[in-house]
């Protein structure tokens, strides 16, 4: 798949803004007033950010709006409700701390629910696609809830939950590796079953239909960085749990917290390049290519 | 409407036949000509006369060359590819605008451009790679199955047909109502066993492909040794021979 | 469901005009969908009798071609270097009088300075019309280096040929077997009848090194070695005669194999067909065993007898061929590693022909009449039937293989039965029912008759008095005395240096000579650029027509812009190379369906005006006044012969008279109501058997096709080949120089023979075959600029055999350096399994020049894209005998671009495909980034 830096913003930074709502919407860290207000700006340029950058990838943004009529069927329209839920339901009850010093608990929980939802609703974006067996397993949304939560606690300052996310955040990407390389033989889809050739012999892709590129060559076939996959995996994973967690477990300081949630953010990033660059959509079989 | 029909009335699409095709790219051209003019926004062309020239096109004709077990010789099969409106089409469900649509009356899969947003998550479902989207318009293309020109009552009959199908010089191609058994189409299906591609997704595809048929097996000269008996072994037995059988005629 | 509600009837168009495709040369009908006066669809004409309502990807892309932003606007006066692209815009009132201030001297002076040469020319009987009336008697067409070696051994052989001049019976063969490489020539007829054939589940041959396209669809594929077609074919003929598996009643009748040779060892006769006081050849008449003229009521020719005469044996040519094809040298073992092929292979296949011609043979009920005068209750079907593509033809020994597969077809007695292959009108037509050469020439007067034609014996070369060729091109000389379309590939060449002269205007239409339509490119390019010790062009003066921006136009002096097909007319004449079917004489026009919003003008339209300058006697009326005012004018009003004309549909004045009939004004618009053509059937009865059959000889005079019936034997002897060797031998005043003397002998055999041209391309040091041929969705068409055809095929690969592929340490993207002995390219390869495994091949003209065809500098068919032409030569390489030998086939002169060899190695990847060439000017810029073209609302 074409890693589209909109869709890499989109998930990595609404991923951290609904975790980190997430937890403010528990009640960690238990802020009010302007401490709460920061957070929260924190939370919301992060979701809203990275919402407004998925939209970036739309043919015709200025319809996007249209994209909550279809809940019944599709997760990129429940991720729309839940979105717009989370954000909403979070927005009154930062309301309430910032404002009002109040904390409406209920409210809270709610939005913590839908914040979690959006995350989740995402990754089934992903999920859902048999098309490329990669994305299409359990293990998906497990990483986009245990890096978001991860994230989210590291962001809202949770160290000792944090620790133990991210510790569990890593492993679950790992495994997701390991299960993602091997997913789309183990899918069944092959040259064979795509071109329906398979019963007279070996099949190879002969003259493409174009010389050229085309969408779906621009899109689904992205060969070209896989081969640094290993060390970037290796990167990654350093940077997304590895360092953090060596830079909580140092003696606090707040310089510290902050280059371990840059050094996070850094690490999704690319392990989400890696999410895009490294899936292999079936259409590329027809043109021996994975 | 985002959700699949229970049922279609029809089932219209297209069977292909890999034993026939000779790969010339009728097809897609003729595609590109009327879909470009008719049904929702032109297919537009980028760089048109430069360098990563690309465009929009609803149908490709892909070619593969596959390798019998043991010393057979290769063989080369041109393999045309557009939507195959699957039954259970996978494009359709994961739209979030419900601009992807399939026809209750005939199962055709559409794409109603006014509601599309361009995310491309159809496209992304799609394991055929069916549908592109449009760089000029942002919206997504894809096969309508000609559903301006199979109805359209300013064709003269004989024409109510998609544009591909009119076009293909080989007659490789053609269109049914695969719903019902008893059509043409369907019965070619059962005749020369007409095939889903990637079955394993689970799409239920509409369109069949008919698979080519067994290639380079002449019976061996052993079998074939009586018509070639010789009548003489020499120019003057042969001078012989053919007087005799002259004489006969 | 709520589902959204569309128009399901939306309108089509405003109008629809039917018109002729010329995006190649199959000439389908096309419907052209108009909305608001522009072109909105092309489609198939489903009337039509070429296509039937199909139409390929060059038809159906017509529309970016008619508003491609390399068409030429105007015409252009070089004003910088030729090659540089330098040009400014002039009024054609200018640029028609520089013309004619060119071209009246030499008319008036001396004629052949003139040499007048014609590419994708669909108008040859106006063309040549013009020049013959100019005075020149250089003038051609392409045909030379595309198609005469299947042009002329079929029209030698039995008075047709193959691609637009016959076609299998599509409704009744069983076993279709096509041969050749470049699988392009009437290209939709082709595919209906495949298409037609496989849906009855009959079988296809295909013989090809490469298999794509239809060999890729046939049911089994032999993957010969290149240029060994003839051999392999010999081979068949060998099993077939001697098993007996051949149409003895057929070959008795129809062909001249009964027909007595003299034996006369040493004698100037020797080896012609015995004749009579009348020229009729003579048989042994099997019921009465006398010498009879074969075409006597009654006769049954002999093939056995012989005749004795003075001491010597005169035997039949069945005889000859029996001592010839039975010969050792011809059996399966002996011909399977040079062919490529196992033996098993070529002795099966000969077998199912052999079975399924006279095991699966068929009759249909109709009665008919020879031209004996005997009547036969129905019709004898042999469901075996050939075809062949370009590939046998463009050999050295491309003649005499295609003659061996006529030959074949002959003697398993498929050719115009039933189940068979059979001509299209206005063939069958026998090789000496066609016009000789004429160069006769008459300073300020017209050409003493048509320049091209067919030569029956020394006679009939073009030579002037002294010897020397009478035409640049050396078209009809002892170097190819057979060359019946000239040799348009040596014009530059030959104009060059010198050789036979020089010449003063080139005058050029739709012909890529400095690029993909020549051999040598670079070499040409040179030609066409050097200047003599004076500092002037040597070759001076160049006048083009296209109408495109290609390589051409930056190498002329002069540039006269045409229109696209959709903005003139045309005729696709039975004058010239007509749309008829098997079973129907048929003709069509093009009409300018829109107006050109360019300053351009149609070129024959355009060469009415000219000829009208230069006073030409057929461009002028009585008082000297313009004659035809454009090329519609002349198609409906010129008569070649009385009441023939260029258009044979709608003639007499009430526009109801088919083939013969007076000029008719309203015929233009009878044929646009009709829808662009015309179609005459052939009855019932009259469509088979064609050549002997006196029903359809009397309806071919009806329509005119011919002036009075012409029934003759096909010819497996061809005895103007012997005449060619009989002075070659030393018989005769005619006199060949003595270098070629014994090509002569060894090559021009009267029956077909098999000959290798590897050793005068090195094959020892080059062992690689390479080949091009054109994609089936740009054949003939020059795609390039055309912005949907060139995203299917805007760079071409090199494709390499597994072997080769693992030999040199080859993957997919690498590059290798291909060298022959004339040049090198260094290229991107691809493998290819399906593939002989000593042949390496390319998509042709798919390399374009930087600046050429309003395309961007680094398009990709700039910078991937290559030429094999640049490997070719136009010569052989050099003897060390300081003679300019031809790479052609040394009876027609075709050009033998597929007998090159090469070598092949990995190269490093340069950046780009190597040689390259400097951009040119492009004079009509460059083209709009994106498209999004819709006409309609």
């Amino acid at each position: 798949m074409h890693p589209a830096p909109s869709v890499i913003f989109f998930t990595t930074f609404s991923g951290l803004g609904f975790g980190l709502l997430f937890f403010l919407g528990l009640g960690f860290p238990g802020v009010t007033g302007w401490t709460a207000f920061a957070f929260f700006a924190i939370a919301y340029l992060m979701a809203v950010g990275g919402l407004m950058a998925s939209t970036f990838h739309l043919g015709r943004p200025e319809r996007a709006i249209k994209a909550f009529t279809q809940w019944r069927s599709s997760w990129l329209s429940r991720e729309a409700w839940c979105a717009v839920g989370a954000l909403v339901l979070m927005g009154l009850y930062g309301l309430g701390l910032v404002f009002f010093d109040a904390r409406w608990t209920v409210l809270g929980l709610l939005g913590a629910l839908f914040s979690m939802a959006t995350v989740f609703t995402t990754s089934m974006i992903y999920t859902q696609l048999k098309t490329i067996p990669r994305w299409n397993m359990k293990l998906t949304p497990v990483k986009f809830l245990s890096l978001s939560l991860a994230g989210g606690a590291l962001l809202a300052g949770q160290v000792s939950i944090a620790l133990v996310l991210l510790v569990i955040a890593g492993l679950v990407q790992l495994y997701t590796w390991v299960e993602g390389d091997k997913a789309l033989n183990a899918s069944g889809t092959n040259m064979a079953t795509a071109t329906g050739l398979g019963n007279i012999g070996h099949v190879r892709a002969f003259e493409p239909p174009h010389t050229g590129t085309n969408y779906l060559l621009k899109e689904f076939v992205h060969v070209i960085g896989r081969k640094h996959s290993q060390k970037l995996r290796v990167i990654a994973l350093g940077l997304m749990t590895i360092a953090p967690i060596i830079l909580l477990a140092l003696p606090f300081s707040h310089v510290l917290g902050v280059l371990a949630i840059l050094s996070h953010i850094a690490g999704v990033l690319t392990a989400r390049w890696l999410f895009f660059a490294e899936a292999e959509h079936v259409v590329g079989l027809y043109y021996g290519k994975r | 409407m985002t959700t699949l029909p229970a049922k279609t009335d029809k089932k219209l699409g297209l069977v292909i036949d890999l034993d026939t095709c000779v790969g010339c790219h009728a097809c897609v051209i003729s595609c590109k000509g009327w879909n470009t003019e008719n049904y929702g926004a032109p297919l537009s062309d980028q760089n048109a006369y430069g360098a990563d020239n690309s465009g929009t096109f609803l149908n490709r004709v892909h070619s593969y060359e596959v390798q019998p077990p043991g010393d057979a010789a290769a063989q080369l099969i041109h393999f045309p590819k557009s939507c195959l409106h699957c039954e259970d089409a996978p494009c359709v469900t994961v739209c979030p605008t419900g601009a992807s649509y399939k026809r209750v009356e005939d199962g055709i899969v559409l794409v109603n451009e006014s509601n599309c947003i361009g995310c491309g998550l159809c496209a992304w479902a799609c394991p055929y790679g069916a549908r592109e989207l449009d760089q000029a318009e942002g919206v997504m293309k894809k096969c309508t199955l000609c559903v301006d020109r199979i109805y359209n009552e300013n064709l003269p009959e004989e024409d109510r047909q998609p544009a591909c199908v009119r076009t293909c010089p080989a007659g490789a191609r053609h269109f049914g109502d695969l719903g019902d058994e008893n059509s043409d189409v369907s019965k070619l299906v059962a005749e020369r066993g007409g095939m889903d591609l990637m079955p394993e997704q689970g799409t239920k595809p509409v369109n069949k492909y008919l698979p080519p048929r067994p290639k380079d097996e002449m019976p061996e000269f052993d079998v074939l040794a009586p018509f070639l008996e010789p009548v003489a072994e020499e120019p003057k037995g042969f001078l012989g021979w053919l007087d005799k059988t002259l004489e006969k005629l | 469901m709520n589902q959204p509600v569309i128009d399901l009837s939306p309108k089509v168009s405003d109008e629809v005009r039917k018109t002729t495709c010329y995006m190649c040369a199959c000439r389908c009908g096309i419907n052209v969908h108009m909305k608001d006066g522009k072109v909105a669809y092309i489609e198939g004409n489903k009337d039509h009798p070429v296509n039937r309502g199909v139409l390929c990807a060059k038809g159906s892309a017509g529309i970016m071609q008619v508003n491609a932003p390399s068409r030429l606007r105007k015409p252009l006066k070089r004003v910088g270097e030729r090659g540089s692209g330098e040009f400014e815009e002039i009024e054609w009132d200018e640029a028609l009088q520089i013309a004619a201030d060119w071209l009246e001297p030499v008319r008036q002076s001396n004629p052949e300075k003139l040499a007048f040469f014609t590419g994708r020319d669909q108008s040859q009987s106006f063309t040549s019309f013009w020049a013959q009336n100019f005075g020149t008697p250089n003038y051609a067409a392409h045909g030379g280096f595309c198609s005469v070696n299947m042009a002329a051994a079929g029209i030698y052989t039995m008075g047709g040929a193959f691609w637009e001049f016959g076609q299998p019976d599509w409704d009744h063969t069983k076993l279709f077997m096509l041969f050749g490489v470049a699988e392009d020539h009437d290209s939709n007829p082709i595919k209906m009848g495949i298409g037609k054939i496989k849906a009855r589940g009959a079988r296809v041959i295909g013989v090809n090194p490469i298999r794509t396209g239809y060999n890729a669809v046939a049911d089994d594929w032999v993957g010969i070695t290149p240029g060994t077609d003839g051999l392999f074919i010999l081979a068949m003929i060998h099993c077939l005669m001697k098993a007996g598996k051949i149409d003895l009643h057929y070959l008795a009748q129809y062909t001249n194999a009964p027909v007595l040779v003299i034996n006369n060892p040493g004698g100037a006769d020797h080896g012609l067909l015995m004749r009579d006081e009348n020229g009729k050849e003579l048989v042994i008449d099997r019921a009465t065993g006398k010498l009879t003229p074969f075409d006597q009521p009654g006769v049954k020719p002999d093939l056995a007898a012989t005749y004795e005469k003075d001491g010597q044996t005169h035997r039949p040519v069945f005889h000859q061929m029996a001592e010839m094809y039975l010969d050792e040298q011809y059996t399966p073992e002996n011909v399977a590693d040079r062919c490529g092929i196992p033996a098993k292979r070529i002795r099966a296949i000969a077998a199912e022909l052999a079975r399924v011609a006279f095991e699966e043979a068929f009759t249909l009920d109709h009665e008919w009449t020879d031209f004996r005068g005997e009547k036969h209750a129905q019709m004898i079907g042999r469901p075996v039937s050939f075809h062949s593509m370009r590939g046998i033809s463009a050999h050295a020994n491309g003649f005499q293989t295609c003659r061996a597969l006529h030959t074949l077809q002959i003697l398993l007695g498929t050719v115009e039965v039933p189940g068979g292959f059979r001509f299209k009108p206005p063939y069958p037509k026998p090789a000496t029912a066609h016009p000789k050469p004429h160069v006769g020439l008459t300073p300020g007067a017209p050409l003493n008759g048509p320049h091209l034609g067919f030569t029956h014996g020394p006679e009939d070369l073009a030579l002037k008095e002294d010897g020397t060729p009478a035409r640049i091109d050396k078209a009809f000389t002892w170097e190819n005395p057979m060359s019946s379309h000239g040799l348009m590939h040596m014009v530059i060449s030959n104009a060059y240096a010198g050789d036979p002269y020089k010449i003063d205007v080139l005058f050029m239409y739709m012909a890529n000579m400095s690029w993909n339509s020549t051999m040598n490119t670079r070499g040409v390019i040179d030609m066409l650029t050097d200047k003599d010790e004076n500092g002037d062009y040597v070759i001076p003066k160049i006048i083009y027509s296209d109408a495109y921006s290609s390589e051409m136009v930056a190498y002329s002096d002069l540039i006269l812009p045409d229109t696209t097909y959709l903005e003139r007319h045309d005729c696709i004449s039975l004058l010239d190379r007509p749309i008829c079917e098997a079973d129907a004489a048929a003709d069509a026009i093009r009409w300018p369906v829109i107006e050109p919003d360019r300053d351009v003008k149609g070129f024959q339209s355009m060469l009415c005006e000219l000829g009208a300058k230069l006073n030409l006697p057929g461009f002028v009326k009585e008082d000297g006044s313009q004659k035809y005012a454009d090329y519609g004018d002349y198609i409906v009003n010129h008569e070649r012969r009385p009441g023939i004309g260029p258009l044979a549909g709608f003639r007499g004045e009430n526009g109801d008279q088919a083939g013969r009939g007076a000029v008719n004004p309203k015929q233009l618009d009878q044929y646009i109501a009709n829808g662009g053509f015309f179609v005459e059937h052939i009855p019932a009865g009259s469509n088979y058997y064609k050549p002997w059959n006196m029903a359809y000889q009397d309806w071919a005079v009806n329509i005119g096709i011919y002036d009075k019936p012409t029934p003759y034997l096909f010819s497996l002897y061809v005895e103007p080949l012997r005449k060619f060797q009989l002075a070659a031998e030393g018989h005769g005043d005619r006199q060949p120089p003595d270098h070629l003397r014994a090509r002569i002998k060894d090559t021009m055999s009267p029956l077909p023979i098999w000959y290798s041209s590897e050793e005068d391309n090195h094959a020892a040091d080059y062992p690689v075959t390479a080949l091009t041929q054109r994609p089936m969705a740009m054949y003939h068409s020059w795609g390039s600029q055309n912005a949907w055809l060139r995203q299917l095929h805007g760079h071409n690969p090199l494709y390499v055999p597994t072997r080769l592929m693992r030999e040199n340490n080859l993957s997919d993207g690498d590059w290798a350096k291909v060298t022959s002995p004339h040049g090198e390219i260094t290229v991107p390869v691809l493998e290819m399994a399906a593939l002989n495994d000593n042949t390496i091949w390319t998509w042709n003209a798919i390399g374009k020049r930087k600046g050429a065809w309003a395309l961007e500098e680094n398009a990709p068919e700039a910078t991937r894209g290559f030429l094999l032409n640049h490997l070719i030569h136009e010569l052989l390489p050099p003897k060390g005998d300081g003679l300019r030998w031809a790479n052609s086939d040394p009876i027609t002169g075709q050009a033998a671009w597929f007998d090159l060899k090469v070598r092949i190695e990995k190269a490093a990847a340069p950046a780009e495909s190597q040689p390259g060439f400097a951009p040119i000017k492009s004079p009509v810029g460059q083209g709009p980034k994106d498209l999004t073209w819709k006409v309609g609302t």
